[in-house]
């Protein structure tokens, strides 16, 4: 089993594709955290956990749920505002939940507007702009979600979470596979019940995203 | 993709950035007679661009997206040259390929296409520079025509290789010194238009892009013409300002002066026989589409 781990950034500009490092993708029923297998369970928790811990706690929906290519589609997208509306409803004051949608992937230059969207040829720059410090991916398609976590890993320090329909992501911080409503609802439930219990870092050195 | 499938999901409508709520709200996705005047009154399929002010190339874009018969149902096929600078912004199906290899991607998308959505009308449009058309990728672009392939190959032809400085290219006038080429050209500007109709293309046009009824024109007859029988080309004159050196506002004047009748953009227009009798079906079709139309009006009016 590799030693490297997955952890916040920033690492370097070019960080290097976990798979690359050893990391290797969980088997259906389980998860990674930090590129270690493990338990979807304890999976729950952490995610829970970052999200409750995170300052500017973020839910990045992809076009796989934004746009109603089908009823699955629409269901997820339904589960993802729940995720989000119960987040808004679990944090203490000071923290600010965001939900800020990847339309799609054209590199829009020269500049994205950061505070309405994220594009994954530059998710540094909204990670930055809004001081985002934990994201969760859902609906975006696998290459478009590595290179976006391989980039933020590289130059910040948010923590990641990829909710994949797929396999997962190795370069995400804390990655699920084979996502569906009922799992991006179980999230949902895991913050309820661990509110109230996970002390926000408000006032560590560490808020927000570095650059 | 067709355009029910364009729809954002109704639970976080509200999270989607304006312009993607405008595209499903008022672009013009399925409108059977789409065309250049619904600009100013419905969501163009292009946001923005990175051109020059002034450009030829903007408006050309503009007219030919606005003018696609189909665009939920068109994947557009794009090369190196200024035109890369453009598709990123363009709310139609795109890919963008090796410089010069524009043709035999398109080849490849067609087939493919005809046999994944077999019941479904699905065009193909490639839409280069003269340098990927004529130069680089003229072996690709003819051996498309040889082969009789069932796509729309349209040339912006700006003379010149323009984003990297200005050097000589196959359609370049004879006599012209550009910033690149100082000596000036030594021979006559390729005759690709006369090329396409001996290679086999059905429906060939050579003119400008000062008039965009006009552009509306040949785009829908190229497009129409590509689906149900043959290659068919579209040589349009999209001068680069920087490089002719002309200000901003002198481009149409540029395209104006160019397609006099005895200037080398003069309209040109080849139409083989079956190409003829499809383009007097579908004329026919249209007047009697119009004249009910009128009479529904008519009735609803009296």
């Amino acid at each position: 089993m590799s030693d490297y781990r997955v952890l916040p950034g920033p690492e370097h500009f070019l960080p290097p594709a976990a798979a690359s490092m050893g990391i290797s993708l969980p088997n259906p029923g389980e998860a990674h955290i930090n590129g270690v297998i493990t338990s979807e369970d304890k999976a729950y928790e952490e995610a829970a956990r970052q999200f409750l811990m995170a300052k500017v706690p973020t839910i990045f929906p992809g076009p796989l749920v934004l746009w109603a290519w089908n009823e699955k589609a629409a269901k997820k997208a339904t589960a993802v505002r729940h995720l989000f509306n119960t987040l808004k409803e679990c944090v203490q004051p000071g923290q600010k939940p965001m939900l800020i949608p990847m339309p799609d992937y054209r590199p829009k230059y020269p500049k994205i507007n950061p505070e309405v969207e994220i594009n994954p040829n530059h998710p540094n720059l909204t990670i930055w702009h809004n001081k985002i410090d934990c994201c969760m991916f859902i609906g975006v398609h696998c290459h478009q979600a590595n290179l976006s976590l391989k980039i933020i890993r590289g130059g910040t320090s948010c923590y990641t979470i990829a909710m994949c329909a797929q396999a997962g992501h190795e370069d995400a911080m804390l990655s699920f596979r084979d996502a569906s409503v009922e799992k991006i609802m179980r999230l949902a439930d895991t913050v309820k019940r661990l509110k109230g219990t996970v002390q926000p870092r408000l006032t560590s050195a560490k808020n927000g995203a570095s650059s | 993709m067709s355009k029910e499938r364009i729809q954002i999901s109704e639970a976080l409508y509200d999270i989607m950035p304006s312009d993607y709520q405008d595209l499903v709200k008022s672009a013009t996705y399925g409108k059977e007679d789409r065309g250049w005047k619904d600009i100013g009154t419905s969501k163009e399929l292009i946001e923005q661009h990175s051109l020059c002010a002034g450009c030829p190339e903007s408006m050309a874009f503009r007219y030919i997206l606005a003018s696609l018969p189909n665009p939920e149902d068109t994947v557009m096929v794009g090369s190196t040259g200024c035109t890369s600078l453009v598709f990123p912004m363009v709310a139609v199906h795109n890919i963008h390929s090796l410089f010069g290899n524009q043709n035999a991607i398109a080849s490849g998308l067609k087939r493919a296409l005809s046999v994944r959505f077999p019941g479904r009308v699905k065009d193909v449009v490639v839409l280069a520079g003269d340098g990927a058309t004529v130069d680089i990728g003229l072996d690709m672009t003819l051996q498309a025509w040889f082969r009789q392939e069932k796509f729309t190959t349209i040339c912006f032809d700006n003379e010149l290789y323009a984003n990297t400085g200005g050097q000589e290219s196959g359609l370049m006038q004879k006599g012209f010194v550009a910033k690149m080429a100082p000596v000036g050209k030594l021979f006559d500007k390729v005759r690709l238009p006369e090329i396409a109709r001996e290679s086999g293309c059905h429906y060939v046009v050579n003119c400008t892009v000062s008039k965009p009824s006009l552009v509306e024109k040949v785009i829908r007859n190229a497009v129409h013409v590509a689906r149900e029988i043959g290659p068919t080309y579209l040589q349009l004159y999209t001068p680069c300002i920087l490089e002719i050196g002309k200000n901003s506002m002198e481009g149409l004047q540029e395209m104006r002066d160019s397609e006099k009748p005895t200037e080398r953009f003069a309209y040109k227009e080849y139409i083989s026989e079956p190409a003829k009798q499809l383009l007097a079906e579908l004329a026919a079709k249209d007047k009697e589409r119009k004249a009910a139309a009128k009479q529904l009006a008519g009735q609803a009016s009296a």
